[in-house]
């Protein structure tokens, strides 16, 4: 790659001030005469020989002894790598790294990824191609000694030339121009080479550095992203759907004639889950607000009849609701509480052991409480789990409090008989 | 540019007309190519032409920003027809785009020399008709800014493509197809752009023609890589067009629509693109050698054998049309025999029939000497093939899924006006980047045809 960017300098004329022979050029109208001429100069023992010409001249590579091009291999290289690269990327990607389950389809199958594995391997190849012409012709060089010479300006359009270079041991200017003179060159000319100014301008090496410098700016910010934590939201700009223009509950709004955003109950009616039930079963107590933690207003036992189902039940609304802080077993061990733990996230209470005393001992009335509204930290359930449904928790709780605190007195004295034959 | 050796012949020798006409030299080549684009005043006819078109582009944009702003909900696309106009016009401009690499690389393989003329100008149709393409499924897609789901890369969802799906491949076939279509096209072109940065004139132009020239020096070892690089890009273009249309097929195929679900698909494809794909040079080629006096670097010869390959390829085509019935009635499943009888006889009839007389009755005239010599008549039947191949794809994408299995869903579609308005920006945008290359590159391989002049300077060594 040249250190200047501008393809060709207009004149020749002037005499540049620090220039050196690059070599001699030859020029000629014909093709034949260019083949004769190259195959002559090439028998003189010229090595660093060249031609120009305006199309691929047949038998020119015999003439100047082209070894064939390594090109091929490289182009095969690539299909291979494009091939074998895009059907291990199918298959680790669906198959292995997240294995994607398509209507019972295989997850690896060498037919659907046919098509992928073609096309990459066509696209490595022909990009192998393209960037092999780049790397084997040696371009792109936009400045050329040639290109200073007036002469060679019509080579790329309707005649031929020979370039011999001057660093070829066996370079002689005035053979050079006899031989191709003699082969019918029409004319001969010397090239120099301008080595005044290797050194890039000023204007391009600031410019240069500029844009470098800036173009590292994007990387940096992102590697620091990435090395860093930050509490704020990602950069959302595209909001989608997150962010959808609504009225929130309990503020004014422009539609509605009255001006509320929530509407009103319609009289006579009854919302959904608000069936009137007796209050104590709904609050688990029976004053009409909630009374002190020692208080005797607390039911004192679940008032709705404990069946087996009713135990089933509160299993499976416990494992769903309480489980993920409290542990299946209730000791307070949860996924949530162990993964907030193992962060040291600050402002996270350990929920208590379910079977500590000071649990065990509170009513069932409290404990459905604690379920409907929450208490400390845990936020009430109300709104998710149904009355019925709590109560058949504070039974599942009690089952599960029982299971490693019960006496012997609290066994029925058959079951104890067949517990004792079997431990 | 061919790797084969060149038989030296002389116009009576031959028994075919020679690949050019007139006395035509090495310099006389360079000079009817390079006087167009080097020509110091742009004709009036190309400003109007480009006035024109570029509206039509700044429309095309205009309502792909009202459609990212709104929703793509102004279609017409609603239920059951999901997939309306976008793809309809996504498919016929993927299949314009096939002529030209088909006529590069195709041809180039089976030695047909006289591709040299026409094959720079096909492939620059080409380009500009993926392109075309490209747009429609990349904003039917829905949200646009999220199009880059579509590749493999690494995601905070730690989630992948599906690669099972068809329309994952057709990411991956369309924008190889694209990338590998303009690798080719701007290869060959590298010559031409030293030529052009050699007569340059004003620095500017040396300046830009000498940037994407690379230092092109034409010299033997830099010929000698080209040619074998330029092969080797035809071999790979070659099954790479091919698959092309295939995968666009399977889009379709792979389901298990009534009329989607067959076979017969990835060829019935194929030969439909070439064959919109050549009627489509055919439509180009004959008023832009008109105008720009390429005549005799174009000749009759070419057209003649265009209009042969469009004849074959609409008999190729007729035979799919006749073959997707006899599937239907052979095959015993009764939704299948209906969606080709509803075709026929149901409320999108009149398409059925306006395609079924511009790609399989019109073309036919082209048995006639007379419609493949005259320019005029020939553009007339090619523009019947673009309106016939656009048919086409409305035909199968919307009759199918206007009627699907579930009759209490069925509705007829109707476009919007933005469905038109953008379809017609599609062609503005297409004629803008076409006037660009008329009047900025070189439309004839310059280097080419200079390689197959009919007594050419060149003897066997």
């Amino acid at each position: 790659m040249s250190t200047t960017v501008e393809p060709t300098p207009v004149t020749t004329d002037e005499p540049e001030p620090a220039s050196r022979l690059f070599g001699a050029i030859a020029i000629f109208e014909s093709a034949e005469k260019l083949l004769s001429a190259a195959t002559a100069l090439k028998q003189s023992g010229l090595t660093k020989l060249e031609a120009h010409t305006p199309y691929p001249v047949h038998g020119i590579d015999e003439a100047l002894r082209i070894a064939p091009t390594r090109l091929p291999w490289v182009v095969l290289a690539g299909a291979l790598i494009g091939a074998g690269g895009a059907f291990a990327m199918q298959h680790w990607m669906n198959g292995i790294d997240y294995p994607f389950l398509i209507s019972g389809k295989p997850l690896m199958s060498i037919p659907s990824s046919i098509p992928v594995t073609f096309e990459v391997a066509i696209l490595l190849a022909a990009f192998a191609a393209f960037f092999g012409v780049l790397l084997f012709n040696g371009l792109p060089r936009l400045a050329h000694p040639l290109f200073r010479t007036q002469v060679f300006r019509r080579v790329t359009s309707d005649q031929f030339a020979l370039v011999a270079e001057s660093d070829d041991p066996r370079f002689d200017e005035l053979r050079f121009g006899v031989i191709t003179t003699e082969h019918g060159a029409t004319s001969v000319e010397s090239i120099e080479q301008d080595v005044s100014s290797v050194a890039m301008p000023t204007l391009l090496k600031a410019a240069g550095v500029s844009l470098v410098a800036l173009a590292l700016i994007p990387p940096v910010l992102i590697a620091q992203a990435r090395a860093t934590t930050s509490e704020k939201p990602r950069i959302h700009p595209i909001q989608d759907m997150d962010f959808q223009a609504k009225f929130k509950a309990q503020t004014t709004s422009p539609f509605f004639d009255d001006g509320r955003a929530m509407r009103l109950q319609i009289s006579g009616t009854v919302a959904r889950g608000d069936m009137p039930i007796d209050p104590a079963i709904s609050t688990g107590y029976t004053s009409d607000a909630p009374p002190g933690p020692e208080s005797s207003q607390w039911l004192d036992s679940i008032p709705i009849s404990p069946t087996i189902e009713l135990m089933a039940r509160g299993r499976e609304r416990f494992n769903i609701f309480c489980a993920a802080c409290h542990g299946r077993g209730g000791d307070g061990d949860g996924i949530v509480t162990v993964r907030a733990l193992e962060l040291q996230q600050g402002t996270w209470v350990k929920p208590i052991s379910l079977h500590d005393r000071s649990v065990r001992d509170q009513p069932d009335g409290r404990l459905f409480n604690t379920i409907t509204n929450g208490v400390r930290k845990m936020p009430g359930y109300a709104s998710q789990i149904k009355p019925e449904d709590r109560w058949a928790i504070v039974l599942y709780l009690r089952a599960l409090q029982s299971s490693r605190n019960a006496q012997p007195a609290d066994v029925p004295a058959d079951v104890l008989e067949t517990l004792r034959e079997t431990n | 540019m061919s790797a084969v050796p060149i038989p030296t012949r002389t116009p009576s020798e031959s028994l075919r007309p020679p690949l050019v006409d007139g006395e035509q030299t090495l310099s006389s080549i360079t000079e009817t190519v390079c006087s167009i684009v080097e020509r110091p005043q742009t004709p009036r006819a190309w400003y109007i032409a480009f006035a024109i078109s570029s509206s039509l582009t700044l429309m095309l944009f205009g309502l792909i920003g009202y459609l990212i702003a709104t929703g793509i909900g102004v279609w017409g696309n609603n239920s059951p027809v999901f997939w309306g106009w976008p793809i309809v016009n996504f498919v016929f401009w993927v299949g314009i785009g096939h002529a030209g690499t088909l006529i590069s690389a195709i041809l180039f393989l089976f030695r047909q020399q006289w591709r040299t003329s026409i094959n720079r100008f096909a492939e620059a149709m080409t380009i500009f008709a993926v392109t075309c393409a490209g747009i429609f499924p990349a904003i039917h897609v829905g949200r646009v800014w999220l199009v880059y789901w579509l590749a493999p890369y690494p995601n905070q969802m730690a989630m992948w493509p599906n690669f099972r799906s068809p329309l994952l491949w057709d990411v991956f076939a369309v924008s190889t197809y694209a990338t590998v279509s303009l690798l080719f096209w701007y290869l060959g072109m590298i010559p031409d752009l030293a030529t052009l940065r050699d007569r340059a004139t004003s620095r500017v132009r040396q300046f830009a023609y000498g940037l994407f020239a690379l230092g092109w020096t034409g010299s033997a070892r830099q010929w000698h890589v080209l040619e074998k690089a330029y092969l080797l890009l035809a071999a790979l273009a070659t099954p790479l067009v091919l698959s092309v249309h295939t995968i666009v097929s399977f889009d379709f195929a792979v389901s298990h629509v009534p009329g989607w679900h067959t076979t017969i698909f990835p060829p019935y494809f194929v030969a439909g693109a070439v064959f919109s794909g050549f009627a489509m040079v055919v439509t180009l080629l004959v008023p832009a050698r008109h105008l720009f006096g390429l005549k005799d670097l174009i000749t009759p010869r070419h057209l003649d054998v265009m209009c042969r390959i469009i004849l074959a390829t609409s008999c190729m085509v007729g035979y799919a049309y006749a073959t997707e019935f006899f599937t239907a009635w052979y095959s015993g499943n009764r939704f299948e025999q209906f969606a080709f009888l509803n075709r026929m006889q149901g409320p999108y009839a009149w398409a059925y029939w306006t395609m079924v007389t511009c790609n399989v009755l019109i073309p036919q005239l082209y048995w006639f000497k007379r419609f493949r010599t005259s320019p005029w008549l020939m553009v007339g039947v090619a523009i019947c093939v673009n309106i016939g191949m656009w048919f086409e794809r409305f035909v199968i994408t919307v009759t199918s899924l206007s009627r699907d299995f579930l009759p209490s869903s069925w509705d007829y579609f109707r476009p919007t006006a933005v469905d038109v308005l953008m379809f017609v920006g599609s062609f503005g945008l297409f004629f803008t980047l076409f006037l660009l290359f008329c009047r900025f590159l070189p439309m004839v391989a310059m280097a080419e045809v200079k390689s197959v002049l009919p007594a050419p300077s060149v003897s066997e060594s």
